[in-house]
């Protein structure tokens, strides 16, 4: 109980800190955060849409890892986490592309403009739906199981090609977080620090919420008819 | 019991063959899945040239377009190896006679003999009547188009299996290939436009570097997979 009080307390104080620090050119303070050229007030986006893009990819993998774990060993508890992952990683994934959508209207003067970084969201979108649709689609629960696995696996193999595709096509105008191209960082310790702590507190949210996921699927499973 | 004296002596090469020929007997008995892919080709053909009417469209647009018709003429097709077993119900039998690798390989080369031939009819009626669409760099397209159809046959096989053995068939097969696909189909739209473009055999070397290590995965994965599908 007590982990769930802290971890509400660190998000409230995560969330007040990274909407309420200022912003200066030059920091001389511990709580001034830097001004990264060009992004200004509109980099404390980082602070949410980076942790949930960052879950929608790990999701993706647990509910992968998850699979191949059922498929060797057969237990059906596999299943309801891997499904249940997937689920989250579809929330986190929507999540990301509409901040990221609503981000890039005010950088880039469009919600939409098929910047890699967009299309692999998107592409990672169609994923989790088609996922879905192919487990609302099977009946019988082992059969639905091992396909929706083997399914999630196919897609993580193919899934790495559009990082050699996409440079192909479009040049990226997407921001990196914590790297430039030059390698520097762009962030002073304060807003490092915040960024680590957001990303913690929002992947021990997605464990909190998959654990009680997993465990309410497994008591409406169980529930004599 | 176990598999069928002959085939479980035969050679995994022989075996697959087998499957083949059978497919490929049946399919021309019913002509399903090669009817199917003609008049989607003709159809999506035909309203690409309603659509241009007399305006020309840009060579980068037209070599899009040409994909597009391939994709939706390979998913109302593709499907039928699979789909078909299930709905006659011999799926059971071919699991006993036949080792599920012979039967993966087997479906592969019919479906490539499918993607072959309708990737040869949509280039010939593409070439035929849109006049715009000049190919500068031959070696380029033959590649790409080749290369292509492997990966197309090696993606639409596993996805085949998978909704085989899902209720809505027709509906799910699209919706799952779709991201699969996605990777390959950039490449080779990207290939197409650089034929066009007419440039060195050099410069589109990175694409077949990608459609062939794209095939090699997916026929690795499917191997490797295949037993799960296809197993009751």
């Amino acid at each position: 109980m007590s982990w769930k009080i802290l971890l509400g307390v660190w998000m409230t104080v995560v969330i007040i800190l990274s909407l309420s620090l200022p912003m200066s050119t030059h920091p001389q303070y511990w709580y001034e955060l830097p001004t990264i050229p060009g992004l200004e007030e509109k980099a404390r986006i980082m602070f949410f849409h980076v942790p949930t893009a960052w879950l929608a990819a790990v999701a993706f993998v647990l509910s992968m890892a998850y699979g191949i774990r059922y498929l060797r060993k057969k237990n059906a508890s596999d299943d309801v986490k891997s499904a249940s992952a997937a689920g989250l990683g579809l929330l986190f994934c929507i999540l990301a592309t509409v901040t990221g959508a609503i981000w890039a209207r005010f950088s880039w003067g469009t919600f939409w403009n098929w910047d890699p970084r967009q299309t692999s969201i998107f592409v990672l979108l169609l994923i989790y739906g088609a996922y879905f649709a192919l487990r609302s689609a099977v009946e019988i629960e082992e059969k639905r199981a091992a396909l929706s696995a083997v399914y999630s696996i196919i897609a993580a193999v193919t899934m790495p090609f559009f990082m050699f595709i996409m440079p192909r096509i479009l040049a990226s105008l997407h921001p990196d977080p914590i790297l430039n191209v030059q390698g520097k960082v762009h962030m002073n310790s304060t807003m490092l620090v915040l960024f680590l702590a957001s990303l913690a507190g929002f992947t021990g949210l997605f464990f909190w919420m998959w654990n009680l996921h997993v465990r309410t699927t497994n008591i409406e499973t169980q529930q004599p008819q | 019991m176990g598999y069928d004296r002959n085939i479980a002596k035969a050679s995994l090469w022989q075996a697959s063959v087998a499957i083949f020929l059978k497919d490929w007997k049946s399919e021309l008995r019913t002509r399903y899945a090669i009817s199917a892919l003609v008049m989607f080709v003709v159809t999506t053909i035909s309203i690409i040239l309603f659509a241009l009417g007399s305006e020309g469209a840009s060579v980068s647009a037209l070599s899009g377009m040409l994909w597009v018709a391939v994709f939706f003429a390979a998913m109302s097709g593709l499907s039928r190896t699979f789909v078909a077993e299930e709905e006659r119900g011999t799926s059971m039998t071919l699991q006993l006679v036949a080792s599920p690798t012979a039967v993966l390989f087997g479906k592969l080369m019919f479906n490539l003999v499918l993607v072959v031939c309708l990737n040869a009819f949509v280039v010939l009626l593409y070439s035929a009547f849109i006049s715009e669409f000049v190919i500068r760099t031959y070696s380029i397209f033959v590649v790409t188009v080749l290369l292509g159809s492997i990966g197309f046959a090696a993606a639409a096989t596993i996805i085949a299996a998978i909704i085989a053995r899902a209720n809505t068939k027709g509906t799910l097969y699209p919706v799952l290939a779709f991201p699969i696909l996605l990777p390959l189909l950039l490449t080779v739209i990207n290939g197409t436009r650089l034929a066009t473009e007419g440039a060195f055999f050099e410069e589109a070397l990175g694409e077949f570097n990608i459609l062939v290590s794209y095939i090699v995965a997916v026929v690795a994965v499917s191997y490797i997979l295949f037993d799960y599908i296809w197993k009751d």
